[in-house]
């Protein structure tokens, strides 16, 4: 398990493999459909992604005492995002792009150019990601966007995940779909699938 | 207590615990799988993830999933549409649901899980009052098919049968939350395949069927699958199923369905017997 810490270098994150386990400990912001559409019509992201990770999530958190509590926190389905990403890493600096699902050639090719990386957040594991988030500094967009939509700044310790597309071209998912593929080929005799 | 208030522990205990055979199962995983492997590593992060839920009594899934009941005839008085509907609208207040019920014209949450048709209720045979929560990314994995398949070379006979199981957990890669478990149904008409498919779901992982042709194929579909090389959320590994259901329905002479209903890890089911 490679341990990564906010802010995340360069350096670090283009030595990340495809297919190595990683702990994430520090800031993440979350970002999803109406985020990347925001940032798409050129209005002002409120947070600087510079070496920082973007968690694509939409989290259950309600306010306990005057406090934000994060009550589940697992992963949204990237494939959503492949139109915008790949211009969000080239204009924001973003390291680290976490979700369930991996994204498109496109994304992993600015990945490639920039120095980013896709980590895949275990899907379903909403209790567990929700109790690695010590803290909620702040939230933005809050009003405009909605709890499920919001920009959560959320301070991380542990935070699971598997580097699924790297910054040298390679994705575990393109992989993994061509291997699979080949030996249910071979395993029914069926070369037209 | 009363029904509804049973409808709501039925719920709790569904939502924030994972059957034990299928923590048994994922347990089984977790050291068939390379140590440092994403697969050990994410089986573990699930286990890990199961404890919690159970202990701090909080869903082990954000996605609450299609909420189906099935009501055993006997009990349809005490266990009417009414009592649920009250029970699961507790149990969402409570926090045990999330809001997962959304108008599909008007895009408008019901924000009680409750609208008509949600939840599903089936009055049935099977005893007790059951409860089945099935995720929306597993479910968009689920598929039918019609046999013969010329894009799969599958024919009318139990070999074309294998070649659309296995077709469907290709298909599904890790996007139905890997390792999964298949409900099948071989026959009836399309609306029976998958209500017959998604029921199998029901049955406990150390359940073969009793049929033995069947009962053969569950552990020849199960090998095979875990030979694909998927994996854990589709990064590679040697558990890319936990458990293989099927059943047969008769069908009639023009038809030959294959339905396969695909199912998460998170395979949340539990029944009480009032």
């Amino acid at each position: 398990m490679t341990r990564l810490e906010y802010p995340f270098s360069e350096k670090a994150i283009r030595a990340l493999k495809a297919g190595e386990n990683v702990s994430i400990t520090g800031r993440l912001y979350t970002g999803r459909d109406r985020f990347h559409k925001h940032f798409a019509d050129g209005k002002p992201i409120p947070v600087d992604f510079r070496d920082g990770a973007l968690y694509h999530c939409g989290p259950v958190v309600v306010k306990e005492g005057g406090e934000w509590r994060v009550k589940a926190a697992g992963p949204t389905t990237s494939v959503r995002e492949n139109p915008y990403e790949p211009a969000f890493i080239a204009a924001s600096g973003v390291r680290l792009v976490l979700g369930k699902g991996g994204m498109d050639s496109a994304t992993l090719e600015a990945m490639r150019r920039y120095g980013c990386v896709y980590v895949q957040a275990v899907g379903g594991a909403a209790a567990l990601a929700a109790a690695s988030v010590r803290r909620v500094a702040d939230v933005s967009l809050l009003e405009e966007f909605g709890a499920a939509e919001a920009i959560w700044h959320f301070d991380v310790v542990d935070f699971r995940g598997v580097v699924a597309m790297d910054s040298n071209g390679n994705s575990l998912f393109a992989k993994v779909a061509q291997d699979s593929l080949a030996n249910y080929r071979r395993m029914t005799g069926n070369e037209m699938v | 207590m009363d029904a509804a208030g049973m409808i709501v522990s039925l719920v709790r205990d569904a939502s924030t615990s994972l059957p034990a055979d299928v923590e048994f199962a994922l347990k089984k995983a977790v050291r068939r799988e390379a140590k440092d492997s994403p697969a050990r590593m994410i089986v573990k992060t699930i286990l890990d993830n199961c404890a919690l839920a159970r202990k701090e009594s909080v869903p082990l899934c954000q996605d609450t999933g299609t909420l189906t009941f099935f009501v055993s005839d006997s009990l349809k008085r005490r266990f009417t549409r009414r009592a649920i509907e009250r029970g699961v609208a507790a149990a969402t207040a409570k926090g045990y649901l999330r809001k997962n019920c959304i108008d599909s014209v008007s895009g408008v949450s019901h924000d009680d899980n409750c609208a008509p048709g949600a939840p599903v209720i089936h009055y049935c045979e099977k005893p007790g009052v059951t409860l089945l929560m099935k995720g929306g990314g597993s479910e968009n994995m689920s598929r039918q098919y019609s046999l013969p398949d010329s894009s799969l070379g599958a024919g009318r006979d139990m070999e074309g049968v294998r070649k659309c199981i296995l077709d469907a957990v290709v298909k599904a890669q890790g996007y139905g939350c890997a390792p999964g478990i298949l409900g099948v149904c071989i026959g009836g008409d399309r609306a029976t395949g998958f209500e017959t498919a998604k029921e199998q779901l029901l049955r406990s992982l150390d359940a073969s069927s009793s049929d033995p042709r069947l009962a053969k194929l569950e552990r020849h579909i199960l090998r095979d699958a875990n030979s694909l090389g998927i994996g854990p959320m589709g990064l590679g590994g040697k558990t890319t199923l936990l458990g293989v259901k099927i059943a047969s329905r008769p069908r009639v002479p023009a038809s030959f369905f294959v339905t396969v209903a695909y199912m998460c890890w998170a395979c949340r089911r539990r029944t009480i017997l009032p």
